[in-house]
């Protein structure tokens, strides 16, 4: 443990525009050891891991690479200096093979040709010193997850990486090649590679990791051996905010609400099987769990936006079939997007045409009633408060807040009953977020549905009367009252240990 | 990460951008000049002409600004007009014997036209929208099918229109209403309807959000595979219209009918600013960009002053001039 680190942190932050997203975090990769960065998402492990990698430079403290301090200008400078970053997203050129995409960038030439055998022979020895058995020929589309990543290794080898910064490498793995991939990296650090990996699954960081490192919101706030910290204590250390004034009051729940939607064993080929709740008149119904757990791919298979098949969907105590959008949102059923500039807004339009695009039919039959329109936008712009410099503006131009308001009115105009909102807050202020959580509220208030998907923990704990944890595909737990609190969430969310109620994923 | 703040005013323009005034600028400058070259050039004979020869590609070019607004693309357009009239011609001269020359067989002519350019229209479509082949790729192939269909009708040469009732069916392209030749009554009706579909109706929105942006089209509950496919059958069906435009003109048709026709109307929609990656489109546009090609033909026929066989070249400069007008607008913008 007394090792002299390779590459160091000291006191490092980073800001984005007005906003400080690191607050001096120091941290040391040491040859042969293995460090996990743990927290939750938004904790600042991603800038971390790129700040390491020279991808992205410290607004303010230092980098030391073997002591000395280093400025890394870009990615490429890093790699110079032995440090690899492995994105969760592999960086490989699919339609390569694997020896062209190890030595992407960097060929080996004689004279001015390329010198194949010699990139034959060392992409062989890489292979062969991570014990994996692909053939350099390969394209990188045929291979599997698993391979991917091998290939990733290998190609750090290649650069000879002192350093290898790997994010989340085993979300998009299956156990039995997590197995492989962990005995590579142990093989590595034998070899004196420092490694730095982040997981959300903690059974992996206890099984793997020499140093647990836990970022909460931008500060590091636990560092030490792996061996000195159960699973449980890691979860505690994750978790510890108070949850502020920033949302409305919960009403008191009647006993007897009358159920406004009922789904039973709802499946998503492949994201989400056998999910079954019921969502009541006056509630909001939050869903928590990791990103990936499929809570985004169930909520758009029920609303007919992916395909997906359900034992029974009952809405309003009538059955109901829903396999197109225009089914859900003829039950007043209506889905609004996590992603709002890539499925919720036509960033090149204005305003009223992002407005009305749901519910154009409300406009007129064949033609459009421009005025009419016009009228709903004032309305919009007034009800939600959305500031714009010109009614004409390009909607690419508003900030987030403003575009998270005009996608709300935008599916606000389907006059929904029930109301599913993925990620309603991501990426904007908290004035506009207290807008928006005042809004679910109140749309609850009024009789109608709400439900939240959500990956801020505050966000789902806040505003929800009850809570329902999604893990990898299915319903981990339902939560209310009481229980809704972040410890118990995150522990469903990772499947730690939570006595008799856990269930196998 | 993003910071609080609310949107910049930014001063509102007077005038309409230059993506917007470009081809209305470029089309009155075409005006004055060929009128300064040529006294002849604002005569009514010579505009009737220009009109009426616009009017194949621009009945098609309507079509195509929605293929275009909706995110696709049809290189087919030619080699479908070709193999359409060949299929009217045949047909009508088969029907001769039952049906004798009169209305009713300019009728079946007309009917055999218009069923076949929806029929083919809806086969590109439904290879594009339901089996997800690129536009490109797709209406590529159906280009050398048209086209090689229609030279083996014809056996590699022309197949023509029996001589009497070609005499019969000729006032479709020659005759006309009020001294207005009927290709450019058709053309007027496709455009004031295009116009209409594109910037007041639904269908116009739901093409330009579907090229905008397929994910919002559908999650905003557009259905965008019908959208699209109702773009194709559209112009497939104004691709009929144009032939029976056509046929009547020449009588024949043979494997160098509607030669380029597609890259003309491609051309037209996007000097008229209609957005080639789709988003954006407008039908007016579009005629403007008709107009523009073919006033180039029609000044350099009219004068010695540069060879008409350098109208390709022109016309080449004039479509990237548009593209670039396109892109310096939207750098503003």
């Amino acid at each position: 443990m007394s090792r002299p680190s390779v590459l160091a942190l000291r006191h490092v932050t980073k800001s984005f525009g007005p906003v400080e997203v690191l607050h001096g975090v120091t941290l040391d990769l040491r040859a042969g050891e293995v460090l996990a960065l743990i927290g939750e998402n938004g904790a600042g492990k991603s800038t971390t891991m790129k700040i390491l990698a020279g991808i992205e430079a410290p607004s303010s403290g230092r980098i030391l690479l073997d002591g000395q301090e280093v400025a890394f200008g870009s990615l490429h400078e890093g790699e110079e200096a032995g440090i690899v970053m492995i994105h969760q997203e592999f960086n490989l050129a699919e339609q390569l093979t694997v020896e062209q995409n190890i030595f992407l960038g960097r060929e080996l030439r004689k004279g001015w040709l390329l010198d194949k055998a010699r990139m034959r022979r060392l992409t062989r020895d890489y292979l062969a010193r991570i014990d994996c058995q692909v053939d350099p020929d390969t394209l990188v589309s045929k291979l599997s997850n698993s391979d991917k990543q091998m290939v990733e290794i290998a190609k750090a080898l290649s650069r000879d990486a002192r350093v290898l910064v790997m994010d989340e490498p085993t979300a998009v793995l299956t156990g039995s090649e997590t197995r492989i991939l962990f005995d590579q990296v142990r093989a590595l650090k034998a070899a004196g590679t420092a490694i730095l990996f982040t997981s959300h699954k903690l059974g992996e960081v206890a099984e793997i990791a020499d140093t647990v490192t836990v970022l909460r919101d931008g500060t590091l706030v636990h560092d030490g051996p792996a061996g000195e910290i159960t699973e449980d204590e890691m979860a505690t250390v994750m978790v510890g905010r108070d949850v502020s004034d920033l949302f409305p009051d919960k009403p008191v729940a009647a006993p007897d609400r009358e159920v406004l939607l009922r789904v039973e064993g709802l499946n998503v080929p492949g994201r989400a099987s056998d999910i079954s709740f019921d969502l009541h008149r006056g509630e909001i119904l939050g869903i928590a769990g990791l990103i990936g757990s499929g809570r985004t791919e169930a909520m758009e298979g029920l609303c007919g936006l992916r395909p997906a098949t359900s034992t029974a969907v009952e809405i309003g105590g009538a059955p109901v079939g829903i396999t197109r959008p225009g089914d859900a949102l003829a039950h007043g059923l209506c889905y609004l997007t996590e992603d709002r500039k890539l499925r919720g807004l036509l960033l090149d339009k204005g305003m009223r045409e992002n407005l009305t695009l749901q519910a154009l039919h409300k406009y007129g039959r064949v033609l459009i009633d421009f005025a009419a329109e016009d009228r709903a936008l004032d309305q919009a712009i007034d009800e939600f408060d959305i500031r714009a410099g010109a009614r004409s503006m390009r909607v690419g131009n508003l900030s987030g807040g403003n575009q998270q308001k005009l996608l709300l009115a935008k599916v606000m105009q389907s006059d929904p009953m029930i109301l599913i909102v993925d990620e309603p807050t991501r990426g904007i202020d908290i004035g506009t977020k207290q807008q928006i959580y005042a809004f679910l509220r109140k749309l609850a208030a009024e009789g109608h549905g709400v439900v939240v998907i959500s990956s801020e923990m505050q966000e789902v704990i806040g505003l929800s009367d009850r809570v329902m944890v999604m893990r990898s595909g299915r319903i981990a737990k339902v939560l209310s009252g009481d229980q809704i609190t972040e410890d118990i969430i995150i522990r469903h969310a990772m499947g730690v240990g939570t006595g008799s109620t856990e269930r196998v994923a | 990460m993003m910071a609080t703040e609310t949107a910049a005013r930014k001063p509102r323009k007077a005038l309409p951008s230059m993506s917007v005034l470009g081809p209305v600028i470029a089309l009155v400058l075409l005006i004055v000049v060929g009128t300064a070259l040529n006294s002849n050039f604002l005569s009514a004979a010579n505009i009737t002409n220009v009109l009426a020869r616009s009017a194949f590609i621009g009945i098609i070019a309507v079509g195509m600004t929605f293929v275009i607004t909706a995110g696709g693309l049809d290189l087919s357009v030619g080699s479908m007009a070709a193999f359409i009239a060949g299929l009217m011609i045949l047909v009508m001269n088969a029907a001769l014997p039952v049906l004798g020359i009169g209305i009713p067989i300019i009728l079946l002519g007309m009917a055999v036209a218009l069923v076949a350019g929806i029929a083919a229209g809806l086969l590109n479509g439904f290879l594009i929208t339901t089996l997800g082949i690129e536009a490109f790729i797709v209406t590529l192939g159906s280009m050398g099918i048209y086209r090689s269909l229609v030279t083996w009708l014809a056996d590699g040469g022309t197949l023509s229109l029996d001589f009497g009732l070609r005499t019969f069916y000729r006032p479709v392209y020659f005759g006309g209403l009020f001294g207005i030749s009927w290709p450019i009554i058709v053309f007027a009706l496709a455009v004031i309807v295009g116009e209409v579909l594109m910037s007041r109706a639904r269908f116009g929105r739901h093409c330009a959000a579907i090229g905008s942006n397929e994910s919002v089209a559908h999650y905003s509950n557009v259905n965008v595979n019908r959208t699209r496919l109702l773009t194709y059958a559209m112009l497939g069906m104004l691709v009929g219209v144009a032939t029976i435009m056509y046929v009547p003109r020449l009588g024949s048709a043979s494997a160098s009918t509607g030669v380029l026709w597609e890259l003309e109307a491609i051309a037209a929609v996007i000097i008229g600013g209609t957005i080639l990656k789709g988003g954006f489109g407008r039908v007016w546009g579009t005629v403007i960009g008709v107009l523009i090609l073919s006033m180039i033909d029609n000044i350099l026929n009219l004068t010695d002053l540069v060879s008409p066989y350098l109208n390709g070249a022109i016309q080449g400069v004039i479509i990237i001039l548009a593209v670039i007008l396109q892109r310096e607008a939207k750098a503003k913008g």
